[in-house]
């Protein structure tokens, strides 16, 4: 122990040696970014036709103008609405896919291949599945065929200029992208979890649900708490799949317009003032959220 | 065997049925889009039009051909462009994280726990609010339509950091660092000839991670890359949705969607147990 302590002490200045590349790269690429975006939201900074307005001081105009506009009220609906659709689905799934796959009684075979399937859509290129629903689900796309040929419609359905249709699909493709995901985060959660409970619960006589229900949720629920607040940051990032599926418009009528959809939207018009404003919005939203997963996580230790 | 234990017995099996037929319905709703898109990407525009079909079409060859052909799409230079950037991003991310996450490991300095609680705030911000301050800050340095900003900041990427430090404490014993240094062996030298191979597998799981969510990245690439000869598969996919879609060749479409999602999943198939393993270990820990 002594002889440890002794040669931490001279070898300490390569920790501080070692973590220059990373301080140096996010300060550079992260750090004065965010700074310069936070200094961007106070100004009127944008393009007008071919002349550059600005920059011009105006105080917290611009946030003023977002929360007046009311635009962005809607982005958020629109945003939580397909969060919500995906998520509750994909808890529900993830939840008994998990109890499944930890049940040492049930054991289920080819639990591997099950939990390579579920996981793969999450690797895949965002952009290029909302390419292929597009495809996949447009008027005269194969599911309609499908559907028209088994005789479940008697014509084509217009998923894509119909409100629930759109929302349905982009919540559709998050629920696959993340419900595998989210079942293996369960999963090591469940299998953390002493069996010896479960034991004496069943020597007890409880029946799976009354386990799952008593001993699985209560001890899981940090796990579960940090699976849902980083799934709703992550849907407040929600951008490639509501953007190809409707090439930025978030048709029909802006009711699938997120708000990084929007703020994109600005960045593309050049307008940085408004750019800025929403940003520093998402930024403090994304923190507190963050904030309550790092308490969960640093409580859970101690 | 008494009668309850039949009981028991018989709401297993049942359960187990039922388990296994919803997880075959999973399977199937999984699996289908990409079905539909393997076999649409050998079928011709004229008999796609025609209706779907559940057998494999020959135009396979034709639409590869009339894809790479296509001087709208430069496919061949998006492929080769994104994979550029993705193994880059991935041997950078994977090299400087895990030299940031053995500075926290293996020393022991003053303000390092405050260094680790920095790292593990700002892990959770998304790169999309300081995306302006980015996009400008590159511009004034000419950094438009080159690599360097969707490459260089992998080097400083919070969650590899921390996935691998909790690798680190589970598997690096400080003995082996010790014994290095008894053998004389520098610092720096002990990390690349010692340190990294035995971090191998935990470096192999994220360097698939970050060479797809690279590969897959849109909202950045689209800020920095207007360049034809420049852009990333995802962009091309971007600007092939925005064109006037009806005259496009619905062959060549299916084609380009399958060119950007099937190498990874091949790739993914044959690393799948270990990247499934390596999902729970770093995410959630105790």
């Amino acid at each position: 122990m002594l002889k440890k302590k002794t040669s931490c002490v001279k070898y300490t200045k390569w920790g501080y040696i070692f973590l220059i590349p990373f301080f140096l790269v996010y300060t550079v690429f992260s750090l004065i970014p965010l700074i310069s975006t936070f200094y961007n939201s106070f100004f009127e900074n944008y393009m007008s036709g071919l002349s550059h307005i600005g920059p011009t001081f105006v105080g917290i105009e611009n946030f003023k103008r977002i929360f007046s506009e009311g635009d962005m009220l809607i982005y958020t609906k629109n945003t939580l609405i397909m969060w919500a659709l995906g998520f509750v689905p994909q808890i529900i799934v993830s939840l008994l896919l998990a109890a499944w796959f930890t049940d040492v009684r049930l054991k289920l075979k080819g639990a591997t291949f099950f939990k390579t399937i579920i996981y793969m859509p999450n690797l895949i290129m965002a952009s290029a599945f909302s390419m292929l629903f597009f495809n996949l689900f447009s008027d005269i796309g194969p599911i309609n065929d499908i559907l028209v040929d088994v005789g479940i419609l008697s014509e084509p359905f217009r998923f894509l200029s119909n409100v629930n249709g759109t929302r349905g699909l982009i919540a559709l493709m998050n629920f696959l992208m993340w419900f595998g995901n989210t079942t293996i985060l369960l999963m090591a959660g469940m299998m953390g979890i002493d069996t010896a409970l479960f034991e004496a619960a069943e020597v007890d006589g409880a029946k799976s649900l009354q386990i799952f229900r008593l001993i699985t949720m209560p001890l899981l629920k940090p796990i579960f708490v940090y699976v849902v607040i980083t799934s709703l940051i992550g849907g407040v990032q929600m951008f490639d799949v509501p953007q190809i599926l409707t090439n930025g418009n978030g048709s029909p009528n802006n009711s699938t317009m997120t708000l990084i959809m929007y703020l994109n939207k600005h960045l593309f018009s050049k307008n940085y003032g408004m750019a800025g404003a929403l940003s520093v919005i998402l930024f403090f939203f994304t923190a507190i959220l963050s904030l309550l997963v790092y308490f969960k996580i640093s409580k859970k230790e101690n | 065997m008494t009668e309850k234990e039949k009981r028991e017995l018989s709401s297993l099996r049942i359960r187990r049925i039922f388990g296994y037929i919803f997880l075959i319905l999973l399977t199937v709703v999984c699996l289908f889009s990409f079905y539909i898109l393997l076999i649409n990407s050998t079928r011709n525009h004229v008999d796609i039009q025609k209706g779907f079909s559940p057998l494999p079409g020959k135009g396979f060859a034709r639409n590869f051909n009339n894809l790479m052909d296509n001087p709208n799409l430069p496919v061949f230079r998006g492929l080769l462009n994104s994979f550029i950037i993705a193994a880059s991003s991935a041997v950078l991310t994977t090299y400087f994280s895990s030299l940031t996450a053995y500075a926290i490991h293996a020393y022991d300095f003053k303000g390092k726990k405050a260094i680790f609680t920095f790292i593990l705030v700002i892990m959770m911000v998304p790169t999309q609010v300081s995306a302006l301050g980015f996009v400008s800050l590159m511009r004034e340095w000419k950094l438009i339509n080159t690599y360097v900003p969707l490459i260089v900041p992998a080097i400083a990427a919070p969650i590899v950091f921390f996935y691998l430090k909790q690798y680190m404490e589970s598997s690096l014993p400080m003995e082996i660092i010790e014994a290095a240094r008894i053998d004389g062996s520098p610092e720096f030298r002990a990390f690349n000839t010692i340190i990294l191979p035995i971090m191998k597998p935990a470096i192999a799981v994220q360097a698939i991670f970050s060479f797809t969510a690279s590969w897959n990245n849109y909202f950045i690439p689209s800020l920095i890359l207007d360049k034809k000869d420049m852009k990333t598969l995802p962009i091309l996919i971007a600007q092939l949705r925005s064109a006037d879609f009806l005259k496009f060749d619905l062959g060549q479409v299916y084609m380009l969607i399958a060119l950007s999602i099937f190498p990874v999943i091949i790739v993914y198939l044959f690393l799948s147990k270990s990247i499934v393993q390596g999902v729970a270990l770093g995410s959630v820990k105790g």
